[in-house]
């Protein structure tokens, strides 16, 4: 087994997402077929292959400094769960 | 006259002459819409009102005598994962039921500022993440030549409106196949440009470095008209591609004497249903009859582009979605904590696959594991990259099936995620490499569309145009028609 259902539960919590007892143990099921499967590529050598993160080489990509419309508070938060003051309304933090 | 089969310079030339108004159309193709949709379910929003004022005022400009673009007042549609100002768009997920954009699209800015009229928002996989449209977080969309059949994914209601008659044109967007293989499944051109030639900006995206928003066509003059319009660079969108766009009608040539075109051994391997590699073979016989010069090509490290593209769109999958937290749009869900309310909304908010594939990337970017599995697989993409490199030294363009096999059942594939990856094993290279790529439809094999896959060079959407045009001008197996269109 490449993940155990201990360690499923560990990358749910990294990945803010709350599973039921049911998910966890199908998703350690399924994410072992699928880590299995990708065991395929140690069967190539990429010994001295430099990695690639994109396929055009765009590099340090600017626009003029110049004001630009752009949304007002009133369209910015017309999406929110949740408001006040203008503001975005989360729960308590600290 | 069956308006809803018709491509959209014809239509466009029928406005023109005035013998069908775009209001005329776009009701034509609402009332269509309403007699098929309960069997094909292509639509996660319909406009209705909104298109109709939009036709009226292309109605207007028209009668003024105003110069028009060939898309003025031609019904279309777009994937739910492209943002459209004042309409919902959902990316067929839960944690977006209720998101109304503030903001167009680059690319749907340019096609509503042409005078296209937009219909609706298709059904998809949620979040683009899927091969059959069935990872809906609302419903699972039909393929138009077999309501029992998936129409691909992740775009499958696009290509299901498209060759159903409920849109005369759809935007998609390609990750991995997710415009070409819902294309092939329904019978339909299918078109991803070169990564960076078509604005990425309001596309809700998964797969940063992969994806590109392009269209579902039912011709090649339609495709080359709205590639017109989509392409270019867009200062929003810091990976568009700063090249001059050419007007690809020129590129519809009906000639491929002397062209190149390798055919990759291992896209006709042991994964191709026989009856799909004998309809594409058909194809390379009539491209050698027109003068082509068709050879084998060898792409060795092809067989690892699907594990390599797993773990690249999962990680970027991963960490492209962990802006929905039910903070700044879509659901929440409350709870004490803002850890609680994170943890609580994305998983109610979030379907299945989208979980897996988050938490496949962030296992995959976690520390002990980040070069076993990440820079593993970059390391694969520059493999590729080079395959495609190496083959384009030799030849034009490259030819393959689209899919390994014609449309599965609903239901047949849902529980294993690896073989619902695997079905787009064709189509994956080449967002890995960024070349452009396109599905042309190319007859059926028992009532079903089969699709040939052509890809070339970064830039040389030009040379996939000829092709494909030249094919259209010689066969009348790339014209498919459902049997609720006949």
């Amino acid at each position: 087994m490449k993940i155990t259902e201990q360690e499923v539960e560990h990358v749910a919590l990294m990945s803010r997402l709350d599973l039921t007892a049911d998910e966890k143990a199908t998703y350690t099921q399924s994410l072992n077929a699928i880590l299995d499967y990708l065991d395929m590529l140690n069967k190539l050598d990429t010994t001295g292959v430099e990695p690639a993160a994109h396929v055009l080489p765009l590099k340090n990509v600017y626009r003029e400094d110049k004001l630009q419309p752009g949304l007002d508070k009133e369209q910015a938060l017309a999406n929110a769960p949740e408001e006040e003051a203008g503001a975005f309304k989360v729960p308590r933090i600290v | 006259m069956q308006l809803n089969t018709l491509s959209v310079h014809h239509l466009s030339e029928l406005m023109g002459k005035k013998e069908v108004s775009s209001e005329e159309l776009t009701r034509f193709y609402l009332e269509h819409i309403s007699r098929v949709e309960d069997k094909i379910k292509a639509f996660v929003t319909l406009t209705k009102e909104e298109a109709l004022a939009r036709a009226r005022a292309v109605d207007e400009r028209r009668a003024r005598g105003e110069e028009l673009s060939p898309l003025a007042g031609i019904p279309t549609a777009a994937g739910d994962n492209i943002c459209t100002r004042g309409v919902k768009t959902t990316c067929a997920s839960q944690i977006l039921y209720n998101f109304i954009p503030p903001y167009d699209a680059t690319v749907a800015g340019r096609l509503k500022g042409a005078g296209a009229i937009l219909v609706g928002k298709c059904n998809m996989d949620e979040f683009a993440m899927g091969s059959s449209t069935e990872n809906s977080g609302y419903f699972a969309t039909s393929n138009p030549f077999d309501f029992d059949a998936v129409p691909g994914g992740s775009g499958g209601g696009a290509a299901a409106a498209v060759a159903a008659g409920e849109a005369a044109f759809a935007l998609g967007t390609d990750a991995g196949g997710g415009i070409r293989q819902p294309a092939a499944f329904c019978g339909v051109i299918g078109f991803k440009p070169t990564y960076g030639y078509a604005s990425r900006f309001g596309l809700i995206s998964h797969v940063s470095s992969l994806g590109q928003i392009g269209v579902f066509t039912r011709d090649m003059t339609d495709l080359a008209l709205i590639l017109n319009e989509i392409c270019g660079h867009d200062d929003k969108d810091a990976t568009s591609a700063s090249v001059d766009v050419p007007d690809f009608r020129k590129s519809l040539v009906n000639d491929v004497k002397g062209l190149r075109i390798g055919l990759p051994g291992e896209y006709f391997g042991t994964d191709v249903s026989p009856r799909v590699a004998a309809k594409v073979r058909e194809a390379i016989v009539k491209l050698e009859e027109l003068g082509a010069v068709c050879e084998e090509v060898a792409m060795p490290h092809i067989e690892y582009a699907p594990a390599a593209h797993y773990i690249i769109s999962s990680a970027e999958a991963s960490s492209n979605l962990a802006r929905f937290d039910g903070i700044r749009h879509g659901l929440r869900v409350e709870a004490e904590d803002v850890l609680t309310m994170f943890k609580k909304t994305r998983g109610q908010g979030f379907g299945e696959e989208v979980k897996r594939r988050i938490m496949l990337g962030t296992f995959a970017l976690s520390a002990g594991n980040y070069e076993a599995y990440y820079v593993k697989a970059l390391k694969v993409r520059t493999l590729v990259k080079q395959d495609f490199d190496r083959a384009f030294e030799k030849f034009d363009c490259l030819l393959t099936p689209t899919s390994p096999a014609t449309p599965f059942k609903i239901g047949e594939k849902a529980g294993d995620p690896v073989a619902m990856y695997l079905s787009k094993v064709y189509t994956m290279p080449a967002n890995l490499a960024g070349v452009p790529a396109m599905s042309l439809p190319f007859g059926l094999v028992e009532g079903l569309p089969v699709g040939l896959q052509l890809m070339a060079r970064h830039f040389d959407e030009g040379t996939l145009l000829r092709v494909g045009y030249t094919l259209e001008q010689s066969t009348d197996q790339t014209r498919l028609k459902p049997g609720l269109l006949l």
